[in-house]
């Protein structure tokens, strides 16, 4: 076969290039404008949980293409694992003035909750999915399916149908002036870890030898056995990482909202999913863009009085990506006809 | 086991045959046997010490109404292959079709009878709605947006409050009657009983012809290899698109007889564990297998509203400690997560297994070999 | 059976298929002799396969057309943007319908007229859409005036007599060889939905033909008596002759064969040589088959086409091509060309 001649113009190359930076831009300055402040930060918020959580899906659908239904109820869980350190373990009942303390206690709960989710992601990856890696398609998701509904009626099981409240460590009442308006430094805070998380990660994928081995596994993934990547080791690993983002998005989301529900995960589930397929099944960082789209598309929707259609409205992007851009905005390796 | 039933089935063998050559008349002779097997049953020690006799029939009612809706999502997941997560969404649909134009809500007052067949035809209209866009994609992707719509439909019907009373729902719905003949009232389960069992007969008449049809060929060619499909001339959307149709408005018209058994529809009865519980229904009897999947949902409902309610009282009764704290209710639930996990796991080609799916799924062993 | 005798089968004009920047196919001109056995050859990665996938409407052409039987199938889609006006359009006069309703109502809507007027407007939709995806003829005739061109996809060309073999075996595996051919003769089964549900003696009638013919197909392979047999549980080179039988029952003009002697020892491929001229004889069915064995393809192909680099670069007879220095530079390397 021919490479076609490469004679793309340097500029047309440019422009190429820099269409998305210059969207992604023109889009922030135009929700700036429209949502106000307030709304704005509110926003980014809500797309970092998104982005955590869509990670997981895009990682694990890269990799072994599933999409892992359970993952939404991994975010839940991590919730609510994150509420009873928190609660029961540290003590605490609500908000800590004392820096060193919160900056303690904070930490402590990152580091257990993103354990242990990681651990409970990797185990359900063990005793669920891999036994059917062979079976028909219908197999795994049929099980994926049903291990989000085991995971959501134990947490129903233990702490109830109903909200329950978080204890909100760091103090809302902290704030920054930024351009006459109160930017809570919770929100900040929230975006700071969010970003930080999702660094580091592509830094993993990009830089270390496990990262190129799941970049090449999720390519093809019998010529990198062939090549001496141990699969299941790269598989396992990607579920560790995708759940203990979503453990952390569950961290992130008590001490945003200062609540939970066990039906959490299904709700954020669809629409970090969405947020995945927007960017790019497959593709790290389109998941993330598509987070702080989808969060910005609800934001505002509700700044709008249409926040009971939220659902309604995520949900018929997704069918609208699917229909007429697959590959989502980013794009991703993954045709749509085997 | 087959050998002990041909030993037994030997002097009825010219029987055998005769059904074999007539099948739907020998769905319609066995389904009406065991209808009436059923309430005679619950009339012999330890059932009728359960509940009533009414009562009963009500639960076989509701059973067979939920052994339709799996049948019908049997032939999306087990015949074509595709998985459907947003099944409950259709039934709600032909509920709320027929609330619609027979309550007090409208004013309006349609008959029944027609209303089951809109009902269907509804369901139809949104199966192809939904399934249209979204059928040439890859199978995993369908599974997500019937999840997304299954979800967006009870959460419409609760928004759209000028136009569905919101949480409130629809009430005082019309209840079906032939007129001067037989009137359906909400205490007296036979007659709904007898219109169900019918029902249940021509659907599952209609399916066995269906799969044996021209079109179930094509589901089968589909679900085996969608590409060779298309390269034998079938046109893979329209057959996929058949067979969310046909399932789609199975689900509306037992929807509507829903809808008028229980007289009242809201959002809350068509949320996700109604999919689940359904899909568990085909998943435990064995996807493909139209008979198995039925029983397979009765097993389950019966299971669930009798085994788990008598558990309670059970525990009540003897007043141990830790355990009259739960409801054993709520794990109706977590046994459908298990049902599906478990039987994934263990036998994919469930407890009744299809002629088909058991050659897809092969034998236990191999299956668990090929997981290495 | 068609008035123009002399006209070749299938013509292809200019195909090229580009995946991203690569050029699998460039440019090329073929024409398959009706009731003629020819062949595509070419090195490893020649566009090969590719050039079969356009020709069985699996790929779309980037740019190119192709004739099966003088019927102009296959160009390259366009107006995929006007897509959405395609739905919208048929819609408007339900729209319309709509609006009149609630307007004749007058002022004061009601819930049920609401509901009624945004049914139909729905109803419009969907009718719609089935039309763009049942495409019958007349609406594709339709849509190419406002520049809407979309190409046969595999199951319109297998209705208009192509049909083809995988290179990779693709059965109906857990289905019975009986089976596989019955799906092979969907196109000609004119058996509807309600007819089915009724079970109607046209039905039943046709059901039982086809399994006759079906039976006929296996004997025809040499598959007798193999008729409940899985697919999957037939030896690999009974799978080849299924696969070539589920094609034929298709009833095909044009046969595509993909390789048909792959991995088959020298008997069978005896064997499969003979069977393709059978075919080609006995049934009169033109046959182009892409195949490495070079003792096959000389043996028994009229006409040879040869593909390097996605470009055709030599086509004829079987004892030209065998002594084309092209040929032979294509498939040994500039230095054993020269050295011949």
């Amino acid at each position: 076969m021919v490479t076609s001649s490469a004679t793309t113009g340097t500029a047309q190359r440019l422009a190429a290039g820099l269409r998305l930076p210059i969207g992604i831009v023109a889009f922030l300055a135009l929700s700036l404008a429209v949502l106000g402040i307030d709304q704005f930060v509110n926003a980014l918020t809500l797309g970092a949980i998104y982005a955590l959580v869509a990670l997981g899906y895009t990682m694990v659908y890269g990799i072994i293409e599933l999409i892992n239904f359970a993952h939404g109820d991994v975010f839940m869980v991590g919730s609510f694992i994150a509420l009873f350190i928190s609660s029961s373990l540290l003590g605490n009942d609500g908000s800590i003035t004392d820096l060193p303390l919160l900056a303690g206690s904070v930490l402590i709960l990152f580091a257990l909750t993103i354990g242990i989710m990681a651990l409970v992601g990797a185990l359900i990856e063990r005793l669920a999915y891999r036994p059917l890696r062979r079976a028909p398609k219908l197999a795994p998701l049929i099980t994926a399916i049903g291990v989000s509904f085991i995971l959501q009626n134990i947490i129903q099981f233990f702490f109830g149908p109903t909200i329950v409240s978080v204890p909100q460590l760091v103090p809302i009442e902290w704030s920054i002036q930024v351009a006459g308006a109160r930017v809570p430094l919770l929100n900040l805070f929230v975006i700071a870890t969010s970003v930080l998380l999702m660094f580091a990660l592509q830094l993993f994928i990009s830089r270390t030898r496990t990262g190129r081995a799941m970049r090449t596994t999720s390519m093809d993934r019998d010529a990198s056995s062939l090549m001496g990547v141990d699969i299941n080791r790269t598989i396992m690993i990607t579920f560790l990482i995708g759940s203990g983002l979503a453990g952390a998005a569950g961290v992130v989301h008590g001490l945003y909202y200062g609540n939970t529900t066990f039906s959490l995960g299904f709700q954020s589930g669809l629409k970090a999913f969405t947020a995945a397929v927007l960017g790019g099944i497959g593709n790290t960082a389109g998941a993330a863009l598509g987070g702080f789209l989808i969060a910005f598309v609800e934001v505002g929707a509700s700044a709008f009085g249409y926040g009971r259609w939220g659902g309604a409205i995520v949900f018929s992007l997704l069918v609208i990506f699917l229909v007429f851009r697959p590959t989502g905005l980013l794009g991703s390796h993954t045709g749509d006809r085997a | 086991m087959s050998r002990i039933g041909e030993a037994i089935g030997a002097p009825f063998a010219p029987v055998r045959t005769f059904f074999r050559r007539h099948r739907s008349l020998g769905i319609f002779v066995g389904v009406l046997l065991i209808s009436i097997a059923l309430p005679l049953i619950t009339r012999v020690p330890p059932f009728d010490g359960i509940q009533s006799t009414n009562a009963w029939v009500n639960a076989f009612t509701t059973a067979a109404i939920y052994a339709m809706l799996a049948m019908g999502l049997n032939v999306v997941i087990g015949f074509a292959g595709l998985l459907d997560l947003g099944y409950a969404a259709f039934f709600a649909l032909g509920g709320y079709t027929y609330a619609f134009v027979a309550s007090p809500f409208t004013g309006v007052h349609l008959p029944f009878w027609p209303m089951l067949l809109a009902g269907g035809v509804v369901g139809a209209i949104f199966g192809v709605l939904l399934g249209a866009p979204t059928l040439r994609l890859r199978g995993d992707y369908l599974a997500i947006v019937t999840l997304g719509f299954g979800e967006i439909v009870p959460i419409t019907l609760m928004n759209a409050d000028k136009f569905t009373d919101g949480v409130n729902g629809i009430g005082g719905i019309d209840k079906p009657n032939i007129p001067g003949i037989l009137q359906f009232t909400l205490t007296n389960p036979w007659p709904m009983y007898g219109l169900v069992i019918m029902l249940f007969a021509l659907i599952m008449i209609m399916i066995y012809r269906l799969e044996d049809s021209r079109l179930g060929r094509t589901w089968d060619a589909i679900r085996e290899d969608e590409l060779a499909a298309e390269s034998s001339g079938v046109n893979t959307v329209i057959a996929k698109l058949q067979a969310f149709a046909v399932g789609a408005s199975i689900a509306g018209i037992v929807g509507v007889v829903n809808a008028a058994k229980i007289t009242i529809v809201t959002p809350d009865q068509f949320r996700f564990a109604v999919s689940i519980s359904a899909l568990a229904a085909v998943v435990l009897g064995g996807m493909g297998n139209t008979i198995g999947v039925a029983t397979g949902a009765f097993i389950i409902y019966l299971f669930q509203s009798i085994l788990l309610k008598q558990l309670n009282t059970l525990v009540e009764n003897f007043n141990i400690p830790v355990l009259n704290q739960i409801d054993f209710l709520e794990f109706q639930y977590v046994l459908y997560g298990i049902v599906l996990v478990l039987m994934m796991l263990k036998r994919p080609q469930g407890i009744f297994p299809a002629h088909r799916r058991m050659r897809e799924f092969g034998p236990l062993k191999s299956a668990k070999r090929g997981s290495k | 059976m068609s008035a123009a005798k002399g006209k070749p089968m299938l013509k292809a004009r200019g195909v090229t298929r580009k995946f991203g920047g690569l050029v699998a196919v460039s440019n090329v001109d073929f024409e398959i002799p009706r009731g003629s056995i020819s062949a595509i050859i070419g090195p490893n990665g020649a566009g090969k396969t590719t050039f079969f996938n356009v020709i069985a409407g699996i790929y779309a052409p980037t740019s190119g057309t192709i004739e099966l039987d003088g019927k102009p199938l296959i160009s390259p889609p366009t107006g995929a943007g006007r897509e959405p006006i395609l739905l919208l359009v048929p819609t408007i006069p339900f729209i319309g319908l709509a609006i009149y309703f609630l307007i004749a109502i007058g002022g004061d809507t009601g819930l049920v007229e609401g509901v009624a007027s945004v049914s139909v407007a729905l109803l419009g939709f969907v009718c719609a859409l089935l039309l763009n995806i049942v495409r019958p003829a007349w609406y594709n005739r339709v849509i190419k005036r406002i520049g809407v061109t979309r190409p046969a996809r595999p199951n319109d060309m297998v209705e208009a007599g192509l049909a083809r073999t995988f290179q990779n075996i693709r059965l109906y595996k857990s289905l019975t060889t009986l089976e596989n051919i019955l799906i092979g003769m969907h196109v000609h089964m004119r058996s509807t939905f309600l007819g089915a549900l009724f079970k109607s003696r046209q039905v039943r009638e046709e059901e039982a033909a086809a399994e006759q013919r079906a039976r006929e197909l296996l004997a025809f392979v040499d598959l007798s008596g193999m008729e409940n047999e899985l697919a999957k549980n037939l030896p690999y080179g009974k799978q080849r002759l299924l696969e070539i039988a589920r094609a034929l029952a298709s009833r095909p003009k044009l046969l595509l064969l993909d390789e048909p002697a792959a991995g088959m020892n020298p008997k069978e491929t005896e064997e499969m040589t003979a069977l393709i001229r059978r075919i080609r004889d006995e049934l009169g069915i033109t046959i182009l088959l892409i195949e490495h064995d070079m003792r096959v393809v000389m043996g028994i192909s009229d006409h040879i086409t040869v593909l390097d680099h996605g470009e055709k670069i030599a086509e004829g007879l079987p004892k030209a091509i065998r002594t084309n220095p092209k040929v032979i530079e294509a498939y040994l390397g500039r230095g054993a060309a020269a050295g011949h």
